[in-house]
C-alpha cells in the first residue's frame, strides 16, 4: 500500500470512454474544464449496487472528487451535471456523431493534465445540441471537428492561402497545406471542391447556422469529406468511429421521438 | 518469469477475458498441483467445444450441429424473434421461461470507438429472416447499457418499414449493466413490461 499522502481534487468533467479493470473497476477518461484530460480508476463501478451507478458512462457530464495516485487518479465522489448518453444512444445518427466527438477530444489531448478549456467547452457545447437534437447531427459533428481544429492550433484555411495569405476565396484545395490555396502556392494533387461546400464549411467554423442548415446534401457531403480528411492529417492514426458516423439526418428532428411508451 | 512450460501456461490463461497476471498464475499453479483426471477432463471438454460447438446456421446461438435446440424445437413460435448481443444472454432469458419465440444472436453491440458497426454484427442476417413475412414481432434485448440501446435505435429504424410489431427489453434493467447479470425476476418483468418502439 502506498504510504505517500493522497491530494483530493474536485473539477467537472465530460466521460470520454471507459475501459474495464479487473473484474469490477473501470478506467474512465474525462476532459475537465481546469484538469485537462484525466484518466481515473472507478473502483466497483460493474456491480449493479455500485455507487456510482451510471454516472461514469461515456457522453455523462459529471462533477467529482479524486485523489491523485501513483500511476492514475482514484474517483472518490461523482455526481450528475446532465448525462447525456441515454438521449444521445436513442437517435443513432446523435450516437454516432456524439462518439466521434468524445474520441476527437480523447486524441487531440495527448498530454493528461494540460489544462484545455476551450476544448470542453466545445465537447459540452456539442453533446447539448445532439442531444436537444436541435441540428442535424452530422453538421454538429463537423462544426465541432472545425472548431477543435482550431483550437488545437489547425485552423483550416477556407478563405485567404494557405500558404501565402494572398486574400480568397481560392478555387483550390490541399490538405497537406492546410485549406485553401491560391494557383501560385497549389501543390500537385489539390483538389477543386466547390466554392459552395467551402463556404459551407465557413459556415460551420464561424457558427452560422441559418447559412450551414440552408446547405445542399451535395455540399455537406463533400464539406464532411473534406473536414474527415484535415483531421486525419493531423492525427497520427485515424479515427474508428469517424467511417462509422451515421449522415443520414439531414433535418432537424426536435419533434422526432424515437421511444415512446407503449 | 518460470520455466517455458508453466510460463506458456501463464501466458495463454492470461489472455482470457477478466483473467489478469496474478489470477492467470493462481489458476497454473491450481492445475499443477491438481489430479491429472482432473486436468484430462479439462482438456477433454475444451477439445469437444472445439471440434463440435459451432454457431447455429439461423439464429447464431451455439449449437451441436447444423441448428440450435432452440430453432429445432418444433413448439417454438416461428413469429416473434427476440435479439440479443450474445449466446449468453439467450440463456439468461431461457431462464425467465418468459420467452416462446425464437432468438437472433447478433455477435455483439455497434461500438464505434472500437470501430464495430452495423456491417461487423449479424444484421444483415436478421433482416433476410425478417422478409419472408413469417415473423409480426421484433423483441430487441440487446444490453441496457449506451451500445445496447444505440445498437435498439439502429435496428427499430431499419425494421421500421417493415410494419413489425417492435419492443425493446429494458424497463426495470439496471442501466449501465450486462444483460447476463440481470436476475431472473428483473429480466421476467422486463419482458412483461417492454416498450414498443414506434419507428
Ligand atoms: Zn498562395
Ligand atoms: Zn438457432
Amino acid at each position: 500500500m502506498s504510504t505517500t499522502p493522497k491530494s483530493l481534487y474536485r473539477d467537472e468533467g465530460v466521460v470520454l470512454r471507459t475501459q474495464k479493470l479487473g473484474e469490477a473497476d473501470r478506467i474512465v477518461t474525462v476532459l475537465t474544464r481546469r484538469h485537462g484530460k484525466v484518466r481515473a480508476v472507478a473502483k466497483g463501478v460493474r456491480r449493479t449496487k455500485s455507487k456510482f451507478g451510471a454516472r461514469l458512462e461515456p457522453f455523462s457530464h459529471v462533477d467529482l472528487q479524486l485523489y491523485t495516485g501513483r500511476s492514475l487518479d482514484v474517483v472518490s465522489q461523482a455526481e450528475s451535471i446532465r448525462s447525456y448518453g441515454s438521449v444521445i444512444a436513442a437517435d443513432y445518427p446523435a450516437y454516432t456523431a456524439g462518439t466521434a466527438v468524445l474520441e476527437t477530444a480523447d486524441r487531440l489531448t495527448a498530454e493528461e493534465k494540460e489544462p484545455s478549456l476551450r476544448l470542453f467547452l466545445l465537447v459540452v457545447g456539442a453533446l447539448r445540441a445532439l442531444s436537444d437534437r436541435t441540428r442535424p447531427a452530422g453538421l454538429v459533428l463537423d462544426a465541432f471537428l472545425l472548431r477543435a481544429m482550431s483550437v488545437a492550433g489547425w485552423e483550416p484555411a477556407l478563405g485567404d492561402c494557405a500558404r501565402c495569405g494572398t486574400e480568397g476565396p481560392h478555387r483550390h484545395f490541399s490538405v497537406p497545406a492546410g485549406g485553401s490555396v491560391c494557383r501560385e502556392c497549389r501543390p500537385t494533387g489539390s483538389a477543386m471542391p466547390s466554392p459552395v461546400t467551402i463556404e459551407h464549411l465557413e459556415a460551420l467554423l464561424s457558427g452560422d447556422w441559418e447559412r450551414a442548415e440552408a446547405s445542399e446534401n451535395a455540399q455537406r457531403r463533400e464539406g464532411s469529406g473534406l473536414v474527415a480528411a484535415l483531421l486525419q492529417w493531423h492525427l497520427e492514426r485515424g479515427l474508428r468511429s469517424l467511417p462509422l458516423v451515421d449522415r443520414s439526418d439531414v433535418a432537424p428532428r426536435r419533434e422526432a421521438g424515437l421511444l415512446s411508451e407503449a | 518469469m518460470y520455466e517455458g512450460a508453466v510460463q506458456d501456461l501463464i501466458d495463454e490463461l492470461g489472455r482470457l477475458p477478466g483473467v489478469g497476471p496474478k489470477s492467470a498464475q493462481r489458476i497454473a499453479f491450481h492445475l499443477l498441483a491438481a489430479e491429472s483426471a482432473d486436468v484430462g477432463r479439462l482438456v477433454a471438454a475444451l477439445q469437444r467445444v472445439q471440434a463440435e460447438v459451432r454457431f447455429c446456421v439461423t439464429c447464431y446461438n451455439v449449437a451441436e450441429g447444423e441448428q440450435c435446440r432452440i430453432c429445432r424445437d418444433p413448439r417454438r413460435s416461428t413469429d416473434v424473434i427476440c435479439v440479443v448481443e450474445e449466446p449468453k444472454d439467450v440463456v439468461a432469458i431461457e431462464r425467465t421461461r418468459e420467452f416462446r419465440g425464437r432468438y437472433h444472436v447478433l455477435g455483439g453491440a455497434i461500438s464505434p470507438i472500437e470501430g464495430v458497426g452495423p456491417d461487423d454484427l449479424r444484421v444483415k442476417e436478421l433482416m433476410t429472416r425478417l422478409m419472408d413475412g413469417t415473423v409480426t414481432e421484433l423483441i430487441i434485448a440487446t444490453d441496457p447499457n449506451l451500445e445496447g440501446e444505440a445498437t435498439a435505435a439502429y435496428l427499430a429504424r431499419l425494421v421500421g418499414p417493415l410494419g413489425l410489431a417492435v419492443s425493446r427489453l429494458a424497463s426495470g434493467l439496471p442501466v449501465g449493466g450486462d444483460l447476463e447479470y440481470a436476475d431472473e425476476i428483473t429480466l421476467g418483468r422486463a419482458f412483461e413490461g417492454r416498450r414498443r418502439i414506434d419507428a
